[in-house]
């Protein structure tokens, strides 16, 4: 394979702010990317990570903050001179152009001799496996083979960064995993430095390299997969993680790395992730898949059942604390709706943030 | 059904209301009534009438108002002298209202600027007309400014030409063409241009290798109705022109035919013969037209 990413050491984003007059879309966003890496900006929308992209890419103006390639400063450049691939949540194709046309597009613009422009969209639609498909018209491809066409076109001009923009937003479930597979795939081959942004957690889980979650404008935790999926810093981030159940109650204890917390009488013993004090609020974070119904009168939350789902290998059960909290939980039999369940997770599930969080 | 399959039962007929319904005719095709009417009474009788009025001349043959037409250098002649207005002013207008819609595109404040584009639509050409009569004449606001500046030395004659005519036209064609182009660029999906700059194409080569070539269809529809529209010309040909030279059009050719000799069936002929010229080029361009990319102008499914 002779396409290859233009190298560089490291990109950093230094202080980034943007201002959308009233609100502040970006604040004070620092990051340093090595070469080679694959990142993903995760977080909900209106998080500001789509802000960051386009900031990178050079399509939006930050209102302060720099962007440093190496020892060169790159945000005072247009879009057009800083040569980043950028792969568009709705592929951005040009619909009036060819596959081949449009995956040579950059090259073109570039001034690269017409042999050559062949022969590297050639080899691109290899790698994005697009064979047979190179006269048609974008219109006239499916949802896939469109994202295939904007993956090629972006990664074609060799770019030292490759931004891409919820790519897999559009795309049925099936096929998205069938592309995610795709895209690290790619990556793997080329090694392109990548900016991946993105609202799915496990999209993000399976394709970093390192994730930066943000929220309201702001990077609340950079962190490898693994550290992130089981050791949020905050509980805004363990929410997003996966821990869907987030419970209110008092700390009690705090001893070494454990903490327990009283809810509605019931002593719950977790992780402390943050800075956790006997007597003020905190609260515990634990997955729906940790949290299971024990026997009755053992010690744990008491809830009342909505109903169960049945998904296959277990049950999903849903319950309503007596103060309103929603919990959801795993069950190994269907539960009758307005039963009581006592539940209960392992400590080591259970993770602990103070008020401060 | 016509075969005769008398032997089958058809079964419980089936209501003449559902069976109209299924080929599209219920209750609601009945809305089209008024407007067919309409095109019927006021549109195609009055065409088809004037079509056979001009092949009934006063004197002479079938064909008498034709040749009558094209053997008279006064009366053949506007066509050429009617393209001559139409033609560059349309070309004119449109390559204004480009380049201003690509500004305007951006503009946080466009529909104040669309409304007072589009007054002089609503004022109609005669307003304008009398207005230009005034600003541009000799003793005018424009002349004078000229004088003033010491640009001129004596005052540049805009009325009663040519150039009178053309202002005219382009000052109240251009609304119209501004509105249609302005929404055929917002029909551009903004993200193709920003994935041709991070491909590194500059605004010149953006707009050459993207936005023209996602445009042309949406300029030639702009461009032939903009067309018809001047080709049409008639109060400022004769308030602003010379209507019996230089801005003699063909619609003045067919009112003096109508309204001062009296010879509504070379009338009819002269308005056959504008409606072929006009037709001629309108599908002219719409076969051009027919050559292009005329798809969605948007970036992948939505």
């Amino acid at each position: 394979m002779t396409i290859h990413a233009a190298s560089f050491r490291e990109l950093r984003l230094d202080r980034l702010s943007r201002d959308f007059g009233t609100h502040n879309a970006l604040k004070d966003v620092s990051l340093t990317i090595q070469q080679g890496e694959f990142i993903a900006l995760l977080g909900p929308s209106g998080c500001g990570k789509s802000t960051t992209l386009n900031i990178i890419a050079g399509l939006l103006p930050a209102t302060a903050g720099g962007i440093w390639l190496d020892e060169k400063r790159i945000d005072p450049l247009r879009p057009e001179e800083r040569g980043f691939g950028m792969v568009f949540q709705n592929y951005a194709l040009f619909p009036h152009m060819s596959v081949t046309k449009n995956i040579g597009f950059g090259l073109k613009m570039r001034g690269v001799a017409k042999a050559e422009i062949e022969r590297r969209v050639g080899e691109a639609v290899a790698l994005v496996r697009l064979q047979g498909q190179t006269g048609k018209l974008p219109g006239q491809l499916s949802g896939g083979q469109q994202q295939r066409v904007a993956i090629a076109r972006a990664i074609v001009v060799e770019p030292p960064l490759v931004l891409m923009d919820e790519p897999l937003s559009n795309l049925d479930a099936k096929l998205r995993l069938e592309m995610r597979a795709e895209i690290r795939r790619i990556h793997n081959t080329l090694g392109a430095t990548t900016i991946y942004v993105t609202h799915d957690q496990e999209e993000a889980l399976s394709l970093a390299d390192r994730i930066v979650v943000m929220r309201d404008g702001q990077v609340r935790q950079v962190g490898v997969p693994e550290d992130l999926f089981s050791r949020p810093d905050h509980l805004d981030v363990a929410e997003f993680m996966g821990f869907r159940n987030k419970i209110a109650g008092t700390a009690s204890s705090v001893s070494g790395e454990h903490a327990t917390v009283a809810i509605e009488g019931a002593g719950i013993v977790g992780r402390v992730r943050n800075t956790v004090t006997p007597g003020l609020a905190a609260h515990v974070a634990i997955r729906p898949e940790d949290l299971h119904p024990v026997a009755a009168g053992s010690a744990g939350i008491k809830a009342q059942v909505i109903s169960t789902e049945f998904r296959g290998r277990e049950f999903v059960g849903f319950a309503r604390m007596a103060d309103g909290t929603d919990l959801s939980f795993l069950a190994t039999e269907r539960l009758a709706p307005g039963a009581e369940v006592t539940l209960a997770a392992e400590p080591d599930r259970v993770l602990v943030y103070g008020a401060a969080a | 059904m016509t075969s005769p399959s008398s032997s089958i039962d058809p079964g419980p007929a089936i209501p003449l209301s559902q069976r109209l319904a299924a080929r599209g005719l219920d209750g609601l095709t009945l809305l089209v009534v008024p407007a067919v009417l309409f095109l019927l009474l006021l549109f195609i009788y009055p065409f088809f009438y004037g079509l056979f009025l001009s092949f009934n001349p006063k004197a002479g043959g079938t064909l008498a108002n034709y040749q009558r037409f094209f053997s008279d250098s006064f009366l053949y002649g506007t066509i050429a002298t009617t393209l001559w207005l139409a033609l560059p002013v349309t070309v004119i207008t449109l390559l204004m209202a480009i380049p201003i819609a690509f500004r305007v595109r951006v503009m946080k404040h466009q529909r104040l600027l669309t409304t007072i584009l589009v007054i002089p639509i609503t004022l109609g050409t005669v307003l304008v007309a009398q207005g230009l009569l005034s600003y541009l004449g000799p003793q005018g606001w424009f002349n004078r400014t000229l004088l003033t500046l010491g640009l001129i030395s004596t005052p540049v004659k805009l009325l009663h030409n040519y150039w009178g005519v053309f202002l005219s036209l382009v000052i109240t064609g251009f609304p119209f063409t501004f509105l249609l182009t302005l929404s055929y660029l917002s029909g551009v999906d903004p993200a193709l241009e920003q994935a041709g700059a991070t491909l590194g194409a500059g605004p010149w080569q953006r707009f050459k290798h993207i936005l023209l070539p996602l445009l042309l269809p949406g300029l030639a529809i702009t461009f032939c109705l903009s067309f018809v529209q001047a080709f049409s010309v008639f109060p400022s040909a004769v308030l602003l022109g010379a209507p019996a030279g230089p801005t003699r059009v063909i619609s003045i050719a067919a009112y003096q035919a109508a309204f001062e000799e009296y010879d509504y069936s070379m009338a009819s002929a002269v308005a056959m013969i504008m409606g072929v010229v006009q037709l001629s080029i309108v599908v002219a361009v719409l076969a051009a037209r027919g050559l292009l990319y005329r798809g969605p102008a948007g970036g992948g499914k939505g």
